[in-house]
């Protein structure tokens, strides 16, 4: 009895979860794939006429990639990834070595006040940013400074999610300085080497790994890029109704309710994400050897 | 030398902070104005007038109160959302981590892969599947996608393998303890400290969320804060008189989570966000 028991037990304990997977994950996904093939036709003629849903093959595919407005929104994506990645890992992993320097004053409150903003939603941050951008009640010269101008935008929208997410990175490196053995830095500190240099050779390649799965989630994050445009774009012209990739399948699915190729859009968009995970985890797996 | 070399990284972080709070304090004096005072005062000087009293009474009766019934919305959905998603990677983690069963490996294979894939893109295929089962503009529309948290369910195994040992559970078994009570007296309690990590993250991704509220919901009674405050901003759009009440609501948004996150932060323990726990 008891060993039944033990064998039962596992599978009631994972159905809720895996019951989920498929239903939230698998099915949509499912769901999606089956759309993207298929398109909405007119048949019947005048009287009686109606629409119904006709396989046609990667006919979807092929509108979407032919989508000027696509592969405009994808080159914003790309250029605001551009400023985003590499000055959130850069900052965090700079406030992480901070914050590892022996007898630093005031470490606990700034780390408290840089992992903050985490809290905040993208829509929230957006906000308060886009009333700090908006010329009329900007405390940081908006009269001086368009934020919302063709080039500048593209900082603004970088600056939001480098806000955002800034904090939760150099948490994470942070833990794994922290991980590395103390008796590392207490030879070099004999031999007379700096706290810089012993940032720059010795830490910096330790936690390379911490390093590679921030640059992995910011990348991901950056394909994901929809509430920080999405909420600037009631207070400035700058930024259009597919400013980003997922505004773009938003507006096909919802505006021009043209459901099928916004599936078709989105498992494109999943392809490339995992994609860009699977190298990015390779190259990870390939740091920690 | 010395002195320098503590200086100047004290002088960076506090820099780093001052970025990271000033939004917040910005709305703060924003809040502060009203309506009028916004455009035409210096715009980082706070108004030492009523101006906050009337624009939280403005919020407060904007569409009979309907800031406060977003703010109920968030708290409902992150909590729920928060507390089960928790429990189901628990118990899944759990058996994950302590059982060898069959479909074991393929089943954490899969969560791993989902760790990766943006539940984002999700959002839309799930409003279609949804609307097709009459849960679209629902609550549970909302909720029920954000039961599964993959992210939860790796941490949650690696938690369990950690803290929960093997020993103590044969030793259970010797005494005569079924499964199911091992797994909610010995496993669940050990888990405890991680687990409140994992509601955390969980309530404030959440909370955070935008995209699958704003597909899934069309009546504005269902909205969560994010929505409410993005849809006031669309309307002030035409109308900058809402400008000052998006300002309030923002502020008034922030304000709790920023409050609940300082009183939790003990209990955050970020050495397993990385999963580095030894």
């Amino acid at each position: 009895m008891a060993a039944r028991n033990r064998a039962k037990l596992p599978y009631l304990l994972v159905a809720p979860a895996v019951a989920l997977l498929t239903l939230f994950v698998v099915a949509p996904g499912v769901y999606a794939l089956v759309l993207s093939f298929q398109a909405r036709k007119v048949v019947g003629g005048l009287l009686g006429g109606g629409s119904r849903l006709v396989f046609v093959g990667f006919d979807n595919y092929g509108t979407a990639l032919a989508d000027p407005e696509l592969w405009s929104s994808i080159v914003r994506m790309l250029l605001v990834a551009l400023l985003f990645i590499p000055a959130t890992v850069g900052f965090a992993l700079l406030f992480a070595l901070l914050l590892d320097v022996p007898r630093v004053r005031l470490a606990r409150s700034t780390r408290l006040a840089i992992f903050l903003p985490y809290a905040v939603p993208g829509v929230i941050a957006s906000l308060m940013w886009g009333f700090m951008y908006l010329p009329a009640t900007s405390p940081i010269g908006g009269d001086h400074i368009d934020f919302f101008g063709s080039v500048t935008v593209f900082f603004s929208v970088a600056n939001v999610a480098v806000w955002g997410s800034v904090g939760f990175n150099m948490i994470v490196i942070f833990t794994a300085l922290r991980a590395l053995p103390s008796e590392l830095y207490e030879a070099a500190r004999i031999d007379g080497c700096s706290e810089l240099r012993m940032a720059l050779r010795i830490k910096v390649p330790l936690v390379l790994p911490a390093i590679a799965m921030c640059t992995l989630f910011t990348a991901l994050a950056s394909l994901q890029l929809f509430n920080e445009p999405n909420t600037l774009r009631p207070l400035s012209n700058a930024v259009s109704s597919t400013w980003v990739p997922l505004m773009k399948i938003y507006q096909d699915a919802f505006v021009d309710s043209d459901v099928n190729k916004a599936a078709a859009t989105s498992v494109l968009f999943v392809i490339a994400a995992l994609a860009v995970s699977f190298v990015a985890s390779r190259t990870v797996s390939r740091v920690n050897r | 030398m010395r002195a320098r070399v503590r200086l100047l990284p004290t002088a960076a972080l506090v820099l780093g902070a001052i970025y990271c709070v000033v939004p917040t304090l910005w709305i703060l004096i924003a809040a502060t104005k009203s309506k009028t005072d916004l455009f035409s005062t210096a715009t980082y000087l706070p108004s030492f007038g009523a101006g906050i009293l009337h624009n939280i009474v403005d919020l407060s009766t904007y569409q009979d109160g309907i800031f406060w019934r977003w703010m109920l919305n968030s708290f409902g959905y992150a909590l729920i959302g928060g507390v089960v998603a928790s429990l189901v990677s628990a118990a899944c983690g759990y058996a994950i981590a302590m059982y060898s069963f069959r479909g074991r490996k393929v089943v954490f294979n899969v969560i791993l892969a989902c760790v990766l894939l943006p539940q984002i893109v999700l959002a839309i295929p799930q409003y279609l599947l949804l609307s097709n089962v009459g849960l679209t503009d629902s609550y549970l529309g909302v909720l029920l996608p954000q039961l599964f948290n993959p992210y939860g369910i790796y941490l949650c195994r690696i938690y369990a393998a950690s803290s929960v040992p093997q020993s103590l559970l044969e030793a259970g078994r010797i005494d005569g303890a079924t499964e199911w009570k091992l797994f909610h007296s010995v496993g669940l309690r050990l888990m405890g400290p991680g687990l409140i990590t994992v509601f955390l993250l969980q309530f404030i991704a959440i909370w955070n969320n935008f995209l699958l509220p704003f597909v899934m919901v069309n009546s504005d009674d269902k909205f969560p804060l994010t929505v409410g405050l993005y849809s006031l901003l669309r309307h002030g759009a035409a109308e900058a008189s809402l400008y000052s009440l998006v300002i309030t609501g923002t502020l008034l948004s922030v304000l709790p989570v920023i409050a609940l996150f300082l009183s939790l932060q003990r209990y955050w323990r970020l050495d397993l966000v990385t999963g580095a726990l030894k």
